[in-house]
């Protein structure tokens, strides 16, 4: 079960013509497609598109109903490869993940899929994952649509446009026999919004109907010499015939008078801009602008002939364009000049080449153009939003405060993987440690500062492979059981194993795609009606060939873990060493069962909830304890005692009980302040009578102390 | 109409504090009011535990659909909701408060960051610039501990920041309607009606910690009377010294007995004796005396471990009432030097110079132990251990302790001959001392490495600057990189002392 339930959101899928529809931008692209009566959809699950599996794969009833085959694949790779099915059958696919890294491992479809083209309308629905808020490499799929020739999309963030160019995505893909992406920026695809729905429209030809009376056409394949013609077909046909269409269904937009300055934005830069407008009071609240806008629903291809007709009879044009390298700006500069262009074309530079176009910066932005080229468009007094952050920091506000990267979260059962670990090295030393995609990458960070790189998902023993000698001192490679489904198994343990890797490969099983949101993989243990779980990730590995396989079935017993990791690194044993450290991800196993819990609880069952505490009189306030946790429960807190220089540990009320405080103090010989209090909840006779007899002699005890001494006490 | 129609609001959270409840809520009223109104959140793993942002934008319901953008900008803000005092900062920072025209609510409670909480000395970043900064940049402030409220409604925050957007009436929207979309919410609504209700009220909740107040010990009439006379003494110390003193007496009789105090007080007045007008010295000597004094050993963690008090103090932090059951573990890790400590004097030595004695009895000894002490058996093990206070005085460990405090002591009051600002740097150096086990170790290697560049500050006018620095670099960081600097940057420029 994923992080996030929209059982109740699918719903809304269903509304007919006329209805008006509430909802995030994952769910308005969910509805459209249905409306576009498309055949397939799949994806594999990343921020920020990871809602739209979630929602696809709560929606299954209704896609059921349409005929709608679904598929939670594997990875982008084979999300791509699945398109296939419009290459043969008028079906139209949409399949999703992120860019541009799930760009990155489906390259190899996606080109293959450009190559021969397609029949049915097949669309990438891309989340493009850049600027605040993205957990990888800043970099643009810009350059994905240009080298194998997909089209572009990046629509206005509204939910009418991004809709709308959905159905006009599909209807450009048949009508060019190409395949296109349609990129949503992060904040687009959580906007919440409105937009007037349609009916569901069942696939035309449905994929049962299609294996029914399978087809086959040879110079579609990607192979000599079909290969060469397809690269003819591309600029010749294919290209002419998606700028036709493009032109005449008018999917770019101009908005704005006439004038002698203009801006050529990205779609999904349209709102930025307008707001820069309206606080410049050259637009009104409804978007009117003074200044004439040509919006690029489509970035890729331009419609060269709409942007020279733009450009004519401006004295300059500001071209705002997300990212580098800036490929549009170069486009149309090479278009000015191939036609004479009078225009000054200016862009990066007005702008900044990297980083993500926020409010700010856009208003600087076009401040800046305006002030230069606006020739008095620009009032007198505008708002000016530079130096905020400098007036702010006079009195050292930035080195106040912290920053907050994000980390494991409350009870995570990875953390007692990487305290083991730092313990293991401070026993046995420094080790060469590689890290891969997912939560357990929080290690990197404080307070466990492990892990050297990052190579790919999947890829974190593949990532050490190179560092490896024989009777050298072992590295240790991470990988999650997300990355193991997604490509590990065969990149990194296969190639363990055939090269007589000597390493040490630690796989983080949560149970769940977790840094995802929580979808389920192969070996999830959740039971589902239409997917498979429950698959060994051991049985996986030893069938591999990997001979010493250990598992540990509960992460928390740091103890144990840290003695498997110095045997895996000092052992005799030749070849891969495999731990496979198994506990259920926190969120999802908490958002499981307090609900259940709170039932049992209100029912009047037995139930039994831990949490831990501190003894802040024999905490020392060394926080030995956070630097083997930084869990967020337990933090420091200053006492109201003139003695205590340092701020002792303190443990707050979101603590879950995981047990990891006591296993660390255990296995690294910490203090004794930690102590775990079990709540009994509807306690039985037994517990009360037990309780009150232990109660009633302890009570007595100390009362017999306390006579015999004196009491100091603090009254409050 | 203009743009300025357009309200504009951010919150900014850390992620798992129910944001995403907080901005649904805010569009549910928006709508409720016929309002057009347009949200975004950044969901994932950039949100794990990590500071995160959402944003809305509203405006009056006209037939045309405004532009409303997807994140806020600097200095276009009009109402900024920070669920953390350090997420307020950052919002000032960013430039997301403005004195024109933001109203910031603030929740005044901290979630420390991973940074403030590894420091081994205190890494707490401070509080006052940001109150400071709240109070500069915005046009209007409505702080509180928002979480707190929350918590003794047994809500969340999402709850009590609603009731204080109701609070600080930015929004045009009647608090009926702010209730309803409570109400509809569906989960928990009783309990978030409370806090919300509470923020709305501003019903702070007292502080518990701050207002304690010192009474006179109890205990049998002997032990008063002898009290009397060690309090007696304590109030003819210089005022300077005065507070700290009685808190350090407290502190060192609570550990161990009257006649322990006495000693206290003794060591206290060679202090005194030596010391300026000031008194800054002994009134640091006050304090470091009884730190050290009260040493941790297996004694004191039992004693501690079963009062009264504790058990009160445990019970009240889970919220249990009188009748409520619940058992308390205590996670302990005793090894061959804890046990040593604990025995006579003489055979905690004989055993431990002989190494692979102590290698076997720690192979018996040095092992997690899991102890319940509020069954009767544990509890009743840990309470003779507690017990043993009265030959604390014969085991080894208070030899070891006391040789360390009297050579401690005899530094400073060395030092004090000639320069006391230097001699209460020394005595304030025992704050490094502190943990269990590797982490004492440590600790205990710094305060040496720290005492160890005495002799290099002879006769320097700064002496007790260097070695406040050295103390302040040796509690920065765990394994002491930022003191090595430190004291490689001071040997570097030391005039040579041969």
């Amino acid at each position: 079960m994923a992080e996030r339930s929209f059982a109740k959101e699918v719903q809304d899928l269903r509304i007919g013509a006329g209805q008006e529809f509430r909802g995030e931008g994952i769910l308005a692209i969910t509805k459209a497609l249905l409306e576009c009566g498309v055949g397939y959809v799949g994806g594999y699950q990343g921020a920020p598109v990871s809602h739209l599996i979630d929602v696809l794969s709560d929606a299954e009833d209704i896609l059921d109903e349409l005929g709608v085959h679904f598929e939670a694949n594997a990875s982008e790779s084979a999300a791509a490869a699945m398109l296939a099915a419009s290459v043969n059958y008028p079906i139209r696919g949409a399949v999703t993940f992120k860019g541009p890294v799930g760009a990155n491992v489906a390259a190899d479809a996606l080109a293959n899929l450009s190559s021969g083209g397609v029949m049915g309308g097949a669309i990438v629905i891309l989340g493009e994952d850049y600027g605040e808020g993205s957990s990888i490499m800043q970099e643009r799929t810009h350059a994905f649509a240009t080298k194998s020739q997909l089209w572009l999309l990046d629509p206005r963030p509204n939910l009418p446009s991004i809709v709308r160019t959905v159905q006009k995505g599909f209807e450009l893909s048949e009508a060019s026999n190409t395949p296109v992406i349609l990129q949503v920026r992060i904040r687009a695809c959580h906007v919440y919004g409105t937009f007037e729905a349609g009916d569901n429209q069942r696939p035309p030809l449905t994929v049962r109907e299609a294996l029914e009376d399978p087809q086959r056409r040879t110079e579609r394949i990607t192979l000599p010499p079909f290969t060469y013609q397809h690269e003819i077909e591309k600029v010749a046909d294919r290209l002419p015939a998606a700028v036709r269409f493009i032109e005449e269904q008018q999917l770019n937009e101009h908005f704005g008078s006439e004038g002698e300055v203009g801006i050529i934005l990205q779609g999904g830069m349209y709102n930025g801009v307008i707001r820069a407008l309206q606080r410049l009071d050259l637009a009104d609240t409804y978007g009117k602008s003074e200044i004439p806008l040509y919006v690029l629903n489509v970035t890729y291809p331009l419609v060269n002939t709409e942007v020279l007709e733009f450009c004519s009879g401006k004295r300059a044009v500001l071209v705002v364009e997300e990212g580098q390298p800036a490929y549009i700006e170069e486009a149309i500069g090479a278009l000015l000049y191939r036609h004479q262009g009078s225009s000054t074309l200016v862009g990066k530079g007005a702008l900044p080449m990297a980083g993500e176009y926020t409010g700010t910066v856009l208003m600087d932005g076009v401040t800046r153009f305006l002030r230069e080229h606006g020739n008095g468009l620009l009032p007198e007094a505008h708002p000016s939003t530079n130096g905020h952050a400098e007036d702010s920091d006079d009195e050292g506000l930035s080195s106040a405060v912290p920053i907050r990267p994000p980390g494991f979260c409350t009870g995570c059962p990875e953390r007692p993987i990487f305290a083991a670990t730092k313990l293991v090295e401070e026993s046995l030393g420094p080790h060469h440690i590689a890290g891969d995609i997912g939560c357990h990458l929080f290690s990197i960070l404080p307070p466990f500062e492990i892990g050297s790189t990052t190579m790919g998902y999947g890829l974190g023993p593949a990532s050490a492979a190179a560092l490896s000698a024989t009777g050298a001192r072992r590295s240790i490679s991470f990988i999650g059981d997300g990355g193991l489904w997604h490509n590990g198994l065969t990149s990194s343990i296969g190639n363990a194993v055939y090269n007589e890797s000597d390493n040490v490969i630690v796989v983080v099983d949560n149970f769940y795609s977790a840094a995802t949101g929580g979808q389920d993989v192969l070996s999830s243990r959740a039971d589902r009606a239409s997917k498979s779980t429950h698959h060994s990730i051991a049985d996986a590995i030893r069938g591999l060939g990997v001979r010493w396989v250990k598992e540990v079935d509960r992460t928390y017993d740091v103890k144990r873990l840290k003695n498997l990791l110095t045997d895996a690194l000092t052992t005799e044993e030749k070849g891969p060493k495999v731990i496979i450290a198994s506990s259920e991800c926190m969120l999802n196993k908490q958002r499981r069962e307090r609900p259940q819990r709170n039932t049992a609880i209100k029912e009047g069952k037995r139930v039994v909830v831990p949490r831990f505490g501190v003894d802040e009189d024999v905490c020392t306030g060394d926080h030995a304890c956070m630097r083997l946790s930084g869990c967020p429960s337990l933090s420091v807190k200053t006492l109201d005692d003139p003695l205590r220089d340092d701020p002792v540990a303190s443990i707050d009320e979101s603590c879950v009980g995981c047990g990891n405080c006591g296993e660390v103090a255990d296995a690294a010989v910490l203090c004794p302040s930690f102590h775990r209090v079990d709540v009994v909840h509807n306690p039985g006779p037994r517990d009360r009578l037990l309780s009150r007899v232990s109660g009633f002699f302890i009570g007595a005890l100390q009362q017999w102390r306390d006579r015999r001494r004196l009491v100091f006490e603090e009254r409050g | 109409m203009s743009h300025s129609d357009i309200v504009k609001i951010a919150i900014l959270a850390v992620g798992g504090q129910g944001g995403g409840v907080l901005t649904g809520w805010i569009v549910a009223l928006a709508e409720a009011n016929g309002w057009r109104v347009q949200s975004t959140a950044v969901a994932g793993v950039a949100q794990r535990t990590g500071a995160t942002i959402y944003y809305l934008e509203m405006c009056p319901l006209e037939e045309q659909a405004p532009v409303f953008a997807l994140a806020p900008a600097a200095g276009d803000v009009d109402v900024l909701i920070a669920a953390e005092l350090m997420e307020a900062g950052r919002a000032v920072l960013r430039g997301f408060v403005t004195p024109d025209r933001t109203t910031l609510i603030a929740s005044t409670h901290r979630i420390h960051a991973v940074s403030e909480k590894v420091v081994p000395g205190d890494g707490q970043a401070p509080e006052d610039r940001v109150f400071a900064a709240m109070e500069r940049s915005a046009k209007r402030v409505v702080a509180a501990d928002f979480q707190r409220m929350a918590v003794e409604a047994g809500s969340v925050i999402s709850a009590s920041l609603f009731g204080a957007l109701a609070r600080a009436d930015v929004l045009p929207f009647p608090r009926r309607s702010f209730i309803g979309v409570v109400q509809d919410s569906g989960r928990g609504v009783e309990a978030s009606l409370r806090a919300f209700e509470a923020a709305l009220a501003d019903d702070q909740p007292p502080d518990r910690a701050a207002a304690t107040e010192r009474v006179p010990p109890r205990g049998p009439n002997h032990l008063v009377a002898e009290w009397n006379v060690l309090e007696a003494r304590v109030s003819e110390l210089p005022g300077p010294v005065r507070q700290m003193a009685e808190t350090g007496l407290r502190h060192v009789i609570d550990f161990q007995d009257l006649s322990y105090g006495k000693e206290y007080l003794d060591h206290l007045h060679r202090f005194v004796a030596l010391d300026d007008g000031a008194f800054v010295m002994s009134a640091t000597a006050a304090k470091y005396l009884a730190n050290a004094m009260v040493y941790d050993d297996v004694i004191r963690v039992a004693d501690l471990k079963t009062r009264r008090a504790r058990f009160a103090r445990v019970r009240g932090d889970m919220r249990l009432g009188a009748s409520d059951v619940a058992h308390i573990t205590e996670f302990m890790h005793p090894r061959v030097e804890e046990a040593c400590g604990t025995l006579p004097a003489p055979l905690g030595a004989w055993i431990e110079a002989r190494p692979r004695l102590a290698r076997w009895l720690d192979r018996r000894i040095n092992k997690g132990r899991k102890v319940r002490t509020s069954g009767l058996s544990w509890f009743a093990l840990l309470y003779v251990v507690a017990g043993l206070k009265r030959w604390r005085r014969g085991t080894y460990r208070h030899r070891i302790e006391t040789e360390h405090l009297d050579n401690w002591m005899d530094l400073a009051l060395t030092t004090a001959s000639h320069d006391r600002a230097l001699a209460a740097e020394v005595l304030a150096c025992r704050r490094l001392i502190k943990g269990y086990s590797d982490t004492r170790v440590r600790g205990e290697s710094k305060f040496d490495a720290v005492l160890q560049a005495l002799p290099l500050l002879k006769d320097r006018g700064d002496a007790a600057d260097v070695l406040r620095r050295l103390r302040e670099a040796a509690l920065q960081d765990e394994h002491g990189h930022a003191l090595d600097a430190e004291l490689e940057a001071f040997a570097s420029v030391a005039p040579a002392s041969s």
